[in-house]
């Protein structure tokens, strides 16, 4: 009996390897409909923001396949926050003939999936791969959200204009591209507007649970504004521990920080009085806002981050672009490429994420930021 | 004469794996030609062979030394972030790709067993679980000090920085840049080039092992006061070894490097240092060619379970499970002894006949 069961094992396991070869094959999903791919990290550390977007995108999928006329379908592969599983994602994509790419969720595996894009001449638009290394040299790949020079400078221009504080300290997470991307522009910004950085500290990955030894080092230099370039899951926990220190400066966040007021467990009376800059705000009253919110919310229970937003304008973006540049499913994805491009460079879009948005011939949206506080547990605009 | 004539068993199972690695090459390189493979195993050609260079190279210290390593995704990282320095630097001499990428293997792999070599001289004093620590905190910090690095190249010269991000002429760039890794890498390795490292490595690593030296380090593997009563100098072999794999680990490095066009520090974390471990382990300590066999199924297996989508991780864990206790079960390595004996002896009584 022993024996049958490993066989049965065996048999298993190399059912499974046979499926999966078989699933390596080519799909043929129908000439009518253009094949949307995207990756994201599905499962592991960073899989809120690739979950976030690829639901954003879903919504709108759905949204546009409703209306008639052209047709989407949307595939997303998981690359694990990793360059080489991004590829390898990609790839994935490739053999599916994807057509147009949505590049990658997160900075670093899109740098990759770029230079894929690039020499294979299909279109992209990534939700939210900040770095403009994702954009250098490459005339396919556009950008929904801010670039992160953007987002430092945007921050330093901000805070020196509204006089938000006279002596700043900076937490970074220093093994992490996009916090540290913000860092350093906002530094560049920060000396050439001569405002007053008293305490630089940082975190990485192994040591995201304690600040008391950063927020110290703030408060000891007299800091009246903490500046945290960071996602929120480690910014709620700066906040809860500043806290219970019973120091109380302001907090300008970025876009990351946009989400923690939905973070599980996080006790939003500690958020009070963040400043955030970020392009999407979810209690926002427009009919667009309302509408993507009260579905996201009616499938997925959650409210919707900054990242479901960008992926969803990713996708509306790209359907107008198709419309106008009358875009067909039996094109290949050189001509749609080719297309798109045009199209991207010339057109204004309103979406979540911003009205009016433009792209320049480098790949970088050029939209306003939304400088927020939070009050009574929503965000208020600051202007 | 003819005893010169016949080879032993070892050179023989050494040709096997050999002719059998240039027959999937072979293979393989028709299928990809042909079109008849997927994008996906195109694109896993050339991390499978830096993965393979990886697995050798620490089946020479954890399988032949016999000393457990947790660091050796450091010395890839120093290979991989070396390699493309150098190349970067090469590029603005030469043209040639096949040159560049050479000269980025060759000083990718130098640098690294300069790396295995510093680390090796204090390290190496410690034994057992002691030595798997230290090594594995050396693997880490490795991984720091890239994460902090800044170097950059433009018509001044050469910047190099710490924390702090070095300021760039606009002609030039930054080559590597802190948490970002070295970004812009033009896409150099082929399936080919990393098959030939991979060749390389091995003939090193069948010579090495079939040599006195190689002799010398498995008498320290098996009895290290035996070897030592007999003058083997134990600090001399160590060393020898742990840069020698060092150095193929950087070669493995700079060859996985050049295949994507960026590549972060955080890639060569832990993580990274125990899939290898894996592969050696799972292939057999001391086994070449399991772990070249190692590398390759366990490398493709999480791509080829994306049917499984969200539970992808879990079914790769599972078949690794079900892997380790098929292969350390008695019965079933019974029956595949068996068959292999089988075949044998009706080898020998067709040759006879």
């Amino acid at each position: 009996m022993k024996k049958m069961k490993k066989v049965v094992c065996l048999g298993l396991i190399s059912a499974m390897m046979l499926s999966a070869f078989a699933g390596c094959g080519k799909k043929d999903s129908g000439s009518d409909v253009i094949r949307i791919g995207g990756t994201g990290p599905l499962t592991g550390d960073a899989s809120v923001y690739g979950q976030a977007a690829k639901r954003g995108a879903e919504i709108a999928v759905e949204e546009i396949n409703a209306l008639g006329g052209l047709q989407f379908e949307l595939n997303y592969q998981d690359d694990t926050h990793d360059t080489e599983k991004a590829v390898n994602a990609y790839n994935v994509l490739k053999d599916w003939d994807v057509q147009i790419s949505l590049g990658s969720v997160t900075t670093n595996p899109c740098i990759a999936t770029a230079a894929e894009t690039y020499a294979d001449r299909i279109f992209a638009l990534t939700p939210s791969a900040s770095s403009t290394d994702v954009t250098k040299g490459k005339d396919n790949m556009f950008q929904m959200c801010f670039a992160d020079p953007n987002q430092g400078s945007a921050s330093a221009q901000y805070i020196n204009d509204k006089q938000l504080g006279t002596k700043i300290a900076i937490i970074y997470k220093n093994d992490d591209a996009y916090s540290t991307g913000i860092y350093e522009t906002f530094m560049d910004k920060a000396a050439a507007l001569g405002i007053n950085v008293v305490s630089t500290t940082t975190f990485n990955t192994d040591s995201q649970n304690d600040f008391s030894v950063q927020l110290n080092d703030a408060k000891n230099a007299g800091a009246d504004l903490v500046f945290l370039p960071m996602y929120y899951q480690a910014a709620a926990l700066i906040l809860d521990q500043a806290k219970k220190m019973n120091y109380a400066p302001k907090f300008f966040g970025v876009d990351g920080m946009d989400g923690i007021l939905t973070l599980e467990g996080f006790d939003t009376t500690l958020a009070e009085g963040v400043m955030l800059l970020t392009p999407f705000s979810a209690d926002a009253t427009d009919e667009k806002t309302v509408n993507f919110v009260t579905k996201y919310q009616e499938k997925h229970n959650e409210i919707p981050n900054q990242f479901a937003a960008d992926a969803y304008d990713c996708v509306y973006a790209i359907y107008e672009a198709c419309k106008k540049g009358e875009v067909t499913a039996d094109m290949s994805a050189e001509e749609i490429c080719d297309i798109m491009i045009a199209q991207f460079t010339t057109m204004s879009f309103d979406g979540l994420t911003g009205a009016g948005m433009t792209w320049g011939t480098n790949g970088e949206v050029t939209k306003a930021p939304k400088g927020m506080v939070i009050q009574n547990g929503v965000y208020v605009g600051l202007d | 004469m003819k005893g010169k004539k016949t080879l032993n068993k070892t050179s023989k199972n050494n040709f096997i794996t050999m002719g059998g690695l240039l027959l999937v090459y072979v293979i393989v390189l028709i299928l990809k030609e042909g079109g008849i493979t997927t994008n996906l195993i195109n694109g896993q050609l050339v991390p499978i062979c830096a993965y393979m260079i990886m697995a050798i190279s620490l089946n020479l210290t954890v399988g032949i030394l016999g000393e457990l390593s947790l660091g050796h995704a450091g010395f890839m990282s120093v290979g991989a972030f070396g390699g493309v320095f150098v190349g970067t630097l090469m590029q603005e001499v030469s043209d040639s790709k096949v040159l560049c990428l050479l000269v980025a293997v060759i000083a990718g792999g130098l640098m690294a067993a300069v790396a295995g070599l510093l680390i090796g001289v204090p390290v190496l004093r410690l034994r057992g679980d002691y030595l798997a620590i230290v090594t594995l905190a050396f693997g880490q910090i490795i991984k720091s000090i890239v994460n902090i690095l800044y170097v950059g190249l433009d018509s001044e010269g050469l910047h190099v920085s710490f924390i702090e991000k070095c300021e760039v002429l606009d002609d030039g760039k930054l080559i590597i840049s802190g948490a970002m890794g070295a970004t812009g890498i033009r896409k150099l390795s082929t399936f080919t080039f990393a098959f030939i490292v991979l060749v390389v490595c091995l003939i090193v690593i069948f010579n090495l092992i079939q040599s006195r030296t190689g002799r010398a380090i498995m008498a320290l593997r098996d009895n290290r006061i035996a070897a030592e009563s007999v003058g083997i100098n134990v600090t001399k072999y160590k060393l020898l070894v742990f840069s020698i794999s060092a150095a193929m680990a950087g070669m493995a490095g700079t060859v996985f490097a050049y295949n994507y066009s960026t590549v972060a520090p955080t890639k060569f974390d832990f993580n990274t240092s125990i899939l290898v471990l894996v592969f050696v382990v799972l292939g057999g300590l001391g086994s070449i060619r399991g772990s070249l066999i190692a590398a390759a199924l366990l490398t493709l297996l999480p791509e080829l379970l994306r049917e499984f989508s969200d539970y992808r991780m879990l079914v790769y864990a599972i078949v690794l499970i079900l892997v380790m206790l098929g292969t350390n079960n008695p019965k079933i390595r019974d029956f595949f002894a068996k068959m292999f004996a089988r075949k044998k002896t009706a080898k020998e009584e067709n040759a006879n006949g």
